[in-house]
C-alpha cells in the first residue's frame, strides 16, 4: 500500500525535476537576463540569502490569513446551524451565498484596509468574507445530506432535534464541511496577499511580491512565490490529512482494491 | 437560475434585511465622522435625526449609504458619456475585455490540456499531481510579476491583463475538464471497445458528451476567476485603467462611494457571466437531455 504509494509519486517527481532542469539549461544557455526569468539556482540561492526576510514576510501574512480563516469558517458552520432550523431562512440565503461566492471578493480589499489599517486585521476581514460563503453554502448543503430513512430512525429513537443533529446530520455533513474547508485554504491565501497589494506595514508576502517586482528584483519575487507555493500546499494537505483521519468513513477514503 | 416561487418571499426578505443592516451600520459608522464634523464646524444645535441623515451623506463616509452607491453608478454609468475617463462604462469595458479574451484563451489552453491528459498516459501520471497541488497555490501572486516581464517584450495594454486572467481561468478549467473526460463509466466505455471503436471515435461520441455538465461547472468557475485575474492585475498596473483601477485609485483618495460603485459594477460583470453561462448550459442541457 506504501509502496504503491511512492511508486505514484515517482512520475511527477521526475517530471519536476525534468521542468527544473530544462528551465535552468534554457536560462543559461540563452542568456535570459534574470529580469524576466532567473534560473531556478538563482532563486534557490536567493532563497536561502533572504531567510529573515522571508520568515518575516510569512509570519505577517500567516496571521492575518490563519485568523481571518479560522473566524470566517467558523461564522460560516455556525450561521448554517443556524440557518439550518428555518427553512425560510435557507430559501432565502442559499442563492445569497451562491451568488456571492461567484462575485469578485477580493475587491473588497481597499475597503477594509480603510476600515482595519495596514496591519494584518485587515488582511483577516478579507479572508473572513472570501472563506464564510463556500463555508456557509457547504456546510448547509451538508446538513440536508443524511438520508430519510435514518432521519427516521433517529425519530424513532426519540432523539431530540440537537442529538439528531450531533449524532447523525453534522458527522454525514462533514465531507461537506471539509470541502469547504480545503477549498477555503487557498482562498484564504489569495485574500491575505492581494490584500496586502492594497496597502501593509512594510513586511508581508503580498508586499514583498508588489515591491520587489517595483524594483525588479524578480529572483526575490521568485523566492517569495516558493514560499507562498509551499504553504498553500502544506496549508491544503494538513486540511487534507485531518480530512482523512476524521472521515475515515466515507467511501472515498476506505481502501481502494483492499 | 430559475428561482422557485416559493423562495421569492424569503429572498426578498433576506435582501431586505441585508438593506436594513447596511444602513444601521453606515449610521453608526459614520455618525462619529460627522459628529467632529459637527464640532470643528462649532455646531451643537444637531438633533440626532440630523445626525442620522448627515451620517448617511457624507462626501467621504467610512461606509456609504446604499442609495448613496446607487446614486454613484448613475452618475458614473448612465449620466456621464462612456468615453469619459470618469465613467463606469469605460473601466467596465476595458475589464470586460481582459477578462474575455483571458477567459477564451484559458478555456482553450485548459481543455487543449485536459484532452492530451487523458489521452497520453504518461503526461497523466506526471502532471495530473501537479495540476492538483496548483489549486492549492495561490496562483494570483503571480500577478504583478507577469505583468512585468510581460511589459518588458514591449507588451502592454490589455494584453499583460488577458494574460494574467488566461492564466487564472486555465488551471481550475483543465482541473474540471479532465474531470469531465473521465465521467464515462467503465461499462460504457468497454461497450465503445465492443463496438471496435477508435480512441477518436470514444472520445468525440462518448467522452466529449459526457463531459458536458462538467464543462459548463469549469466555464462559469473559470469566467468568474479571469475576472478576478483581470482586476487584480489592473490594480498590479493601473495607469491603463479598469475596474480594478478604480478601485486603487478610489482607496489612494479615500473616494469611499467609488470604491462601492466599482466593487458592485465588477460584481454585476461577474454575474452576468456566469448567468450567460448557465443560461447556454440551460438550453445546451435540454437539448442534450442532461439537464434536471
Amino acid at each position: 500500500m506504501i509502496d504503491r504509494r511512492l511508486a505514484d509519486l515517482v512520475p511527477p517527481f521526475l517530471f519536476g525535476l525534468v521542468i527544473l532542469a530544462l528551465w535552468e539549461l534554457v536560462v543559461r544557455a540563452a542568456g535570459v537576463p534574470t529580469i524576466i526569468l532567473p534560473a531556478p539556482s538563482a532563486i534557490a540561492a536567493r532563497f536561502l540569502v533572504s531567510i529573515p526576510t522571508l520568515a518575516a514576510d510569512f509570519w505577517q501574512t500567516i496571521k492575518g490569513l490563519l485568523a481571518g480563516y479560522i473566524v470566517g469558517c467558523g461564522s460560516g458552520l455556525v450561521v448554517a446551524i443556524l440557518v439550518d432550523r428555518s427553512d425560510f431562512l435557507r430559501r432565502g440565503l442559499l442563492p445569497m451565498g451562491n451568488l456571492v461566492s461567484a462575485l469578485p471578493i477580493v475587491g473588497i480589499a481597499p475597503i477594509m484596509v480603510m476600515w482595519f489599517g495596514f496591519d494584518w486585521p485587515s488582511k483577516a476581514a478579507v479572508v473572513v468574507v472570501m472563506t464564510f460563503f463556500p463555508m456557509l453554502v457547504n456546510t448547509v448543503a451538508g446538513l440536508e445530506s443524511a438520508s430519510p430513512m435514518e432521519r427516521d430512525l433517529m425519530k424513532t429513537y426519540g432523539a431530540s432535534d440537537w442529538q439528531t443533529l450531533t449524532a447523525l446530520r453534522l458527522p454525514a455533513a462533514l465531507p461537506f464541511i471539509f470541502n469547504a474547508l480545503k477549498v477555503n485554504t487557498t482562498l484564504a491565501m489569495i485574500g491575505a496577499i492581494v490584500a496586502e497589494f492594497f496597502g501593509t506595514p512594510i513586511v508581508g508576502m503580498g508586499f514583498r511580491i508588489s515591491t520587489e517586482v517595483g524594483h525588479l528584483g524578480i529572483d526575490m519575487v521568485w523566492a517569495t512565490i516558493l514560499v507562498a507555493a509551499v504553504t498553500g500546499s502544506a496549508f491544503y494537505g494538513l486540511v487534507a490529512a485531518i480530512e482523512r483521519r476524521v472521515t475515515f468513513w466515507h467511501p472515498s477514503f476506505r481502501a481502494k482494491g483492499a | 437560475m430559475a428561482v422557485p416561487v416559493k423562495s421569492i418571499l424569503p429572498i426578498v426578505t433576506v435582501v431586505l434585511a441585508v438593506l436594513a443592516i447596511w444602513y444601521a451600520a453606515a449610521a453608526l459608522m459614520n455618525a462619529p465622522l460627522q459628529r467632529d464634523m459637527y464640532a470643528n464646524a462649532g455646531r451643537s444645535d444637531y438633533s440626532t435625526q440630523d445626525l442620522i441623515v448627515a451620517s448617511l451623506n457624507m462626501e467621504r463616509p467610512k461606509l456609504p449609504g446604499p442609495h448613496q452607491v446607487v446614486a454613484e453608478m448613475v452618475k458614473s454609468i448612465v449620466a456621464t458619456a462612456p468615453s469619459s475617463k470618469r465613467s463606469l462604462v469605460y473601466h467596465g469595458l476595458i475589464t470586460l475585455e481582459e477578462t474575455l479574451i483571458g477567459f477564451v484563451i484559458g478555456a482553450a489552453l485548459g481543455i487543449g490540456l485536459a484532452m492530451v491528459i487523458v489521452s497520453v498516459r504518461w503526461l497523466d501520471s506526471s502532471l495530473t499531481p501537479w495540476l492538483v497541488a496548483s489549486q492549492t497555490i495561490p496562483i494570483i501572486a503571480l500577478a504583478p510579476m507577469i505583468v512585468v516581464i510581460l511589459s518588458q517584450f514591449n507588451i502592454t495594454g490589455v494584453a499583460p491583463k488577458a494574460a494574467i486572467a488566461a492564466y487564472l481561468s486555465f488551471f481550475p478549467i483543465t482541473v474540471g475538464m479532465v474531470k469531465g473526460f473521465r465521467s464515462p463509466e467503465p461499462l460504457q466505455l468497454d461497450l465503445m471497445r465492443t463496438y471496435s471503436a477508435s480512441s477518436m471515435q470514444t472520445f468525440g461520441k462518448l467522452r466529449a458528451p459526457a463531459s458536458a455538465p462538467y464543462f459548463f461547472a469549469s466555464m462559469k468557475i473559470g469566467a468568474a476567476a479571469a475576472l478576478v485575474g483581470a482586476i487584480v492585475a489592473e490594480v498590479t498596473k493601473s495607469e491603463d485603467g479598469g475596474l480594478g483601477a478604480r478601485l486603487l485609485a478610489g482607496s489612494y483618495y479615500g473616494q469611499t462611494v467609488q470604491i462601492w460603485a466599482a466593487l458592485f459594477a465588477a460584481a454585476a460583470l461577474s454575474a452576468a457571466l456566469v448567468g450567460l453561462i448557465g443560461l447556454v448550459e440551460r438550453l445546451a442541457g435540454r437539448r442534450m437531455g442532461f439537464a434536471r
